[in-house]
């Protein structure tokens, strides 16, 4: 019986959410696959009491590769590691989450392995009969909702973007092994070397894996002005990100640009002010479960996408919305 | 130096407008663009050409009307031009796609350096840069946002990461995907697009490349689309007007009511 994969990743020695997020779609896959469910890292120095919280969140066994020269991720040394799982142990499906590491590997490994891969899917499925992977994902920014699926290449394999699935509930009665695998030498590249992390400014880590995004666009003026939104932010306990005019005008540095040209991003709540709702700004944020929008403009093409929309001067609306959240949350404790 | 940059011709989406009856995306009369987010990879190519000389080579794999997108790359500057075009190339997947332009960037001649963008602005996978890197066996740095060094047959680059930017020190020849802080494009100038009316870019089919049949076009692709579906993307949400103080005053207080509504707060 060939199991359902989802490969976790991990920071700092801590499991990032997106493990457990793959682990809500591996669940509902190898469920009706009758299959195991497997969660794979390959990293070093990981506890088995950390390792656990996979299984608390949904695998029936966790399988980690355990190597001092995979703590950092260089793409050429874990796809000869993941590629030579895969041919021994020719698992069904693997999922990865749609992060820099997961979009960077999978393609490598994929044409190792000879496998179809679809990007960045919102949405997954098994198809009755076949048990093939019904992979769906926006494409043409966000425009249209492409199926596809992979009908003659094993295994299924497909990226999932980050925040697109809920972690399931922690259930600390369930139980499963935890094995750990040496890697091999010959599987170590030793070409290309990491020098280093630059953190992020403060407020930053990872705008795609944030629950709330509070953006901001031309309409907001000049860069002080954004205190406002982080101030907003920090209310909603979210992070701050811009349009393409935000971040090209030098207020926000271009990691936090939403969009085509920057990234797209799937929060419980994405919230803007002095945003036009550009295509291309659209295509970034169209996955978000909810938009909420201030524009002075009725006719702003933001409004059509927002489940809740403001039409009036954000630089009245924001403070008012920042000091009626804190009255709320003084009264609420 | 030599660099190759394999591009894409994609539909402009600029001037495309949504369909308000329908909520969807009106794609009547869209141009082919350059994938916009190459733009930067042939900005960071021309540039590094300049700083340690050499030449910078396009390419794509297309229709024949993609030469227009090859030559809008020479007016800006690029050295030359390779299209490859056949029937049987077309229907490729991510996986074909990077079989075909490995085998075919091999086939254009020895080079130092391959640098694609991100991704492009109609598949959205951004597999094809890593494609290529793994059929060639080539060090990979993926979303590369500055180019720190050159030197000494080693390039020094920092790339995005959730974490922050990641230092990574690669030997040549090695393939480097671009994200749009690595640079910003020139336009193409006069005399550039008087090169490219006048420049004969070199054609490849299937039979001129090292391919298997069945390794290329939609025979050779893994992925098959069973659907496409055009969601409606207007959501029909609540709009109020916060004008005057009492306005104003309701709009925020009915957010709150919506935010804790949805448990938001
Ligand atoms: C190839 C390509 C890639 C691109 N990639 C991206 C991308 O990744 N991300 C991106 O965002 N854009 C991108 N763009 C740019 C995009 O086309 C728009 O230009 C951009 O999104 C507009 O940004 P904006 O909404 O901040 O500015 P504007 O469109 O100028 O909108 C400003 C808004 O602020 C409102 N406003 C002004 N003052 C106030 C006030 N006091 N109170 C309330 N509202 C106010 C105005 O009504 C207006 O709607 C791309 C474009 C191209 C061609």
């Amino acid at each position: 019986m060939s199991y359902v994969w989802t490969l976790a990743e991990q920071s700092h020695g801590r499991l990032r959410d997106v493990s457990f997020e793959l682990l809500s779609r591996g669940r509902i896959l190898a469920d009706k696959l009758d299959t195991k469910l497997c969660s794979l890292l390959l990293s070093s120095g990981l506890a088995d009491e950390t390792l656990r919280e996979l299984i608390h969140r949904g695998a029936d066994e966790v399988y980690m590769v355990d190597d001092p020269r995979l703590d950092k991720f260089v793409v050429e040394t874990h796809s000869n590691v993941l590629a030579d799982l895969v041919r021994r142990y020719k698992p069904h499906t693997i999922l990865a989450a749609a992060t820099s590491t997961g979009r960077t590997l999978m393609p490598h490994v994929a044409i190792k392995v000879t496998a179809g891969l679809t990007a960045d899917c919102t949405e997954l499925d098994i198809e009755e009969g076949t048990r093939l992977l019904l992979q769906t994902r926006p494409a043409i920014g966000g425009n249209i909702m492409a199926t596809i699926k992979s009908p003659h290449h094993w295994p299924q394999m497909a990226t999932v973007r980050p925040k697109s699935s809920r972690p399931l509930a922690l259930d600390t009665t369930r139980v499963g092994n935890i094995t750990r695998i040496a890697m091999q030498d010959v599987h170590h590249d030793a070409r290309v070397k990491v020098l280093g992390l630059r953190p992020y400014e403060e407020g930053l880590a990872g705008i795609e894996e944030a629950d709330v995004v509070v953006a901001g666009g031309k309409g907001m003026k000049k860069a002080d002005n954004f205190s406002m939104l982080r101030d907003l932010a920090k209310q909603l306990g979210g992070v701050i990100g811009g349009t393409r005019d935000a971040v090209d005008r030098g207020w926000l540095s271009y990691p936090h640009q939403i969009g085509l040209s920057g990234k797209t991003i799937s929060p419980k709540l994405y919230m803007c002010a002095g945003v036009s709702g550009s295509i291309q700004h659209l295509a970034g944020i169209k996955t978000s479960e909810y938009i909420v929008a201030i524009n002075q403009d009725p006719d702003a093409n933001i409004f059509q996408v927002a489940d809740f929309g403001i039409v009036g001067n954000l630089f009245e609306v924001v403070p008012l919305i920042n000091a009626k959240l804190e009255a709320y949350k003084k009264e609420d404790k | 130096m030599n660099i190759i940059i394999p591009i894409k011709q994609v539909p402009e989406t600029s001037d495309v407008k949504m369909d308000k009856e329908t909520g969807t995306m009106i794609r009547e009369g869209v141009v082919s663009i350059i994938n916009p987010l190459d733009l930067y990879a042939i900005e960071a190519g021309l540039l590094l050409k300049e700083q340690h000389g050499g030449s910078v080579t396009v390419c794509t794999m297309g229709p024949p009307a993609a030469a227009k997108a090859l030559k809008e790359a020479i007016a800006m500057g690029c050295d030359e031009a390779v299209l490859f075009t056949d029937k049987r190339f077309a229907g490729a997947d991510t996986w074909a796609t990077s079989y075909t332009l490995a085998a075919a960037i091999k086939q254009v001649g020895a080079f130092d350096l391959i640098i694609t963008g991100e991704r492009a602005t109609d598949g959205d996978t951004g597999q094809v840069g890593p494609g290529i890197a793994a059929w060639l066996n080539l060090p990979l740095a993926t979303y590369v946002s500055r180019i720190e060094s050159l030197n000494a047959g080693r390039i020094v680059v920092e790339r995005l990461v959730e974490e922050g930017y990641q230092a990574l020190d690669l030997p040549l020849p090695a393939l480097l995907t671009v994200v749009k802080a690595v640079s910003s494009p020139r336009l193409p100038t006069l005399r550039g697009k008087k090169k490219a009316r006048a420049y004969n870019l070199r054609t490849l089919a299937a039979v001129d490349l090292p391919v298997e049949d069945a390794k290329i076009g939609l025979k050779g692709s893994p992925t098959k689309v069973v659907k496409i579906d055009y969601p409606k993307v207007t959501r029909g949400g609540v709009m109020v007007k916060a004008v005057g103080e009492e306005g104003l005053n309701n709009a925020v207080d009915s957010l709150l009511d919506f935010l804790k509504d949805k448990k938001l707060v």
